[in-house]
């Protein structure tokens, strides 16, 4: 092979591999994405059933329970509209809160009750998450329109 | 009175930075010496007001000056002093004083450690430098004034937030702005060769110490900063794919492409064009990576109170920094004359490669961070890309770049030869398979991955050795290997150990999350764990409950360890302290949950088993030590005046 050949065959061997890894990179970026939905969105079914996806809103009063291991817990998160029951089984992030907001990560169970594999913790108590600010918002949007 | 001079010593920084931006630029274009040699003194004064401003922020802070809205905001009376130090850039306008400060410093190095340059490049550096730091405290005064008072007074102030309150977090900021505004130096030197349309091998000689020294810090910062999630978040993670961490991970994948172009740069003259754009690009996601740590786009620790007016600002300048050097790019890129040619398999060649893995590698965690934020932006919903979108993809990434990490520095430049390659690497090549699949045999469980990063890391483990072996044939001595050879192969051994931490706690760690009541015990990877209830413990600005867990093996009693389960005094904000035996081969972390009854008899209790996690920060570590030791090569002092005769010069050293 002449050198101007294997210049050009290391050029596609590259531009080859380059494209093998774009195709990897959005092939994993498609599957991995996590969507987030409010509980209005998941009470109107939006929310899919078969992947993981995110739910945000406040962490309804006197709703926490939890079980006799000591590490299920049994919460209730709502956006004021439309509220869903949650279940998580761990150590809760320390600024998990009745009343304040929250975000949580998890699969639908068949019987309506979302399986938490993740509880977001935040880092400063005034902070709302921006998912859950986002749920409470189009929560009184939606409720204003219902009394129009 | 001394926050006022505080203020006033920004602005003169301010108008300081200005001359050194404007004037020094425009004699470098014309030819005049004078207004060049503005450039220094503008330079170093700005930095004695920088620092001035900066010494007035601290001073309110350690004398608890709640008059001034920062102070009151970000610190507390009861806060131990050296915290109160470090809430000076604890804080959005602290953190961005810093900044400047940091920058100061840079460009007073730059002035001081470049009596050899020409004139006119170190007017042009000097100058580019100016305009960056205009930008900044421009950005201060104007949105973000580390001064503004608070009148009335509040009595005491609202404390630093607590997670911040530990020594990983005294020397973090420091360390990765240092690397952060480093970089700068290097977009300087791009620019200006740029400008000047000079840019040789000496350009990348004079530059290559700097992005050296920069990336060190970087590399040090990042380490510290996973450290310290590792320890204070409580949930024994040591990096998690946030946003945050991605903003200074980016600007260093960017750098290390860098380092290695200059290096050809520099040796062979070959891939010039490449080089600038690497050292804009690195700049540019470091400015990137403020944008979005500091405008609040993210929400995290860093994300202080949310001003539209800073986020547009700071945007504004980044617009106009990377947009400005990438139009000056476009328009001289093209007359430099590319030298040094090579062939397909050549150290070059192998370089190159390594560029465009890590650039690949660099554009998967940019799409990553950036994509939820546009598709926010634009109103489209809200998702988020978790660690499992960066895991599949970074982690096949890094095969490719840690086997030609281990091919690279043994080729030869311009022409190598495959077969003699092999040759020379074909037991290390055997070595590091097997080794791959034998060692997770002897742990618990055969996990793929573990295969690969065991391979990985025994693979460039060899190489380095068989690097030194074959400098020290024929006779040679050690001490004729220069400096710049140590530090690579002190930060590729870095990588070695770094991979091998990461393959072990990632495939072998052991976690459990336990309800313990007094007297309770659990077992984790041979480990006994004991509750033995709680204490009141009363700290400087905090009470807490605090823990003792008594580990022991085989029967016999270990230590004792002491989680915390913290109430900050001012805040009123909850947080969990972990407790954590550390030890080089594995770490015991205890973690306490929270109280599952009334008289908090019985605890939620999180337990891990870390194996060889500290070889994460030890590999880091070699890396940082590695590239101060190849910036201080001799090379780099005795440069372009005369070539010394380097047989005396090996004698001499």
């Amino acid at each position: 092979m002449k050198s101007r050949h294997k210049k050009l065959l290391v050029i596609l061997l590259g531009l080859s591999g380059l494209g093998i890894a774009t195709a990897l990179i959005l092939n994993a970026f498609q599957s991995n994405l996590v969507f987030f939905y409010s509980p209005s969105e998941v009470a109107e079914g939006k929310a899919p059933l078969d992947r993981a996806f995110r739910i945000g809103g406040l962490v309804e009063d006197g709703s926490v329970q939890r079980d006799a291991d000591g590490l299920t817990v049994r919460f209730v998160v709502t956006d004021t509209a439309k509220s869903m029951p949650v279940v998580y089984k761990g150590i809760l992030p320390d600024l998990f809160k009745e009343g304040k907001g929250v975000v949580a990560e998890g699969k639908m169970g068949a019987d309506g009750l979302f399986n938490s594999s993740q509880v977001l913790a935040k880092h400063d108590e005034n902070y709302m998450p921006p998912e859950a600010a986002h749920a409470l918002e189009q929560a009184a949007k939606a409720q204003q329109t219902l009394a129009q | 009175m001394i926050p006022e001079l505080g203020h006033f010593a920004l602005i003169v920084a301010l108008l300081l930075a200005l001359t050194q931006a404007v004037l020094p630029l425009i004699g470098a274009q014309r030819g005049n010496l004078t207004l060049m040699s503005v450039a220094r003194p503008a330079a170093q004064g700005q930095f004695v007001f920088a620092a001035l401003a900066f010494g007035c922020l601290a001073y309110s802070f350690m004398v608890n000056d709640f008059t001034v809205e920062n102070v009151a905001r970000n610190s507390f009376s009861q806060l131990p002093e050296v915290y109160r130090l470090t809430a000076t850039w604890g804080s959005h306008e602290g953190s961005l004083l810093l900044w400047v400060l940091i920058l100061g410093f840079w460009t007073t190095a730059v002035s001081v450690f470049s009596r050899h340059l020409p004139d006119d490049m170190v007017a042009r550096v000097l100058g580019v430098m100016g305009i960056i730091s205009v930008g900044f405290l421009a950005f201060l005064l104007t949105t973000s004034n580390p001064f503004d008072r608070l009148l009335p007074a509040p009595i005491d102030g609202r404390d630093m937030n607590p997670l911040l309150q530990d020594w990983g977090m005294i020397i973090h900021p420091p360390m990765l702005y240092m690397g952060y505004v480093g970089f700068a130096v290097a977009f300087a030197f791009a620019i200006a060769a740029l400008l000047s349309g000079r840019l040789d091998a000496a350009w990348a000689r004079w530059s290559r110490p700097w992005t050296t020294v920069a990336w060190a810090f970087l590399t040090l910062g990042i380490a510290l900063g996973s450290w310290w999630a590792y320890r204070e978040l409580g949930w024994g993670g040591w990096w998690f794919w946030d946003p945050t961490e991605n903003a200074s991970f980016m600007p260093w994948i960017a750098g290390t492409a860098l380092i290695h172009s200059l290096a050809v740069t520099e040796k062979r003259g070959a891939f010039k064009a490449w080089t600038v754009l690497l050292a804009l690009t690195a700049f540019s996601l470091s400015l990137l990576g403020t944008f979005l740590v500091r405008s609040g786009v993210l929400s995290s620790v860093h994300a202080f109170a949310t001003d539209p007016a800073r986020g547009a600002f700071i945007l504004g300048f980044l617009v106009l920094v990377i947009g400005g050097s990438l139009v000056l790019y476009a328009w001289r890129a093209p007359k430099m004359l590319s030298g040094g040619g090579f062939t397909w398999f050549s150290r070059e060649a192998l370089l190159l490669g390594n560029n465009v893995v890590l650039l690949a590698a660099l554009g998967a965690v940019l799409l990553g961070t950036l994509y939820p934020l546009l598709i926010d932006a634009l109103g489209m919903g809200k998702i988020s890309v978790g660690p499992p979108y960066f895991n599949a993809v970074f982690v096949p990434l890094m095969a490719p770049a840690l086997f030609l990490m281990g091919v690279g520095p043994l080729a030869r430049w311009k022409e190598a030869s495959l077969p003699d390659m092999v040759s020379r690497l074909k037991w290390a090549l055997v070595i590091s398979v097997a080794t791959g699949i034998l060692l997770p045999l002897t742990l618990d469980g055969f996990k793929p991955w573990a295969v690969f990063g065991f391979a990985m890391s025994m693979w460039i483990l060899l190489t380095v050795l068989i690097g030194f072996r074959e400098r020290l044939k024929n006779g040679a001595r050690w001490s004729s290997l220069t400096r710049s050879f140590w530090g690579m192969q002190l930060a590729h051994l870095g990588m070695a150990v770094g991979v091998a931490g990461i393959t072990v706690v990632a495939n072998y760690q052991e976690e459990r999350d336990v309800r313990m009541n007094i007297g309770d015990h659990t077992e984790l990877a041979g480990y006994t764990f004991t509750f033995q209830g709680t204490t009141e413990h009363e700290g400087p600005n905090y009470r807490a409950a605090r823990g003792t867990v008594e580990v022991g093996k085989n029967g016999k009693k270990l230590y004792e360890l002491h989680p915390e389960k913290r109430i900050y005094n001012a805040s009123g904000m909850p947080m969990t302290e972990a407790s954590i035996q550390p030890a080089l081969f594995d770490d015991i972390y205890v973690a306490l949950g929270e109280p599952l009854d009334e008289a908090a008899t019985i605890w939620a209790v999180r337990v891990f088993h870390k194996p060889f996690i500290n070889w994460l920060w030890l590999g880091a570590l070699l890396m940082v030590i590695g590239g101060f030791l190849a910036a201080a090569d001799r090379r780099y002092r005795i440069a372009v005046k005369a070539p010394a005769p380097t047989g005396a010069a090996a004698q001499g050293a």
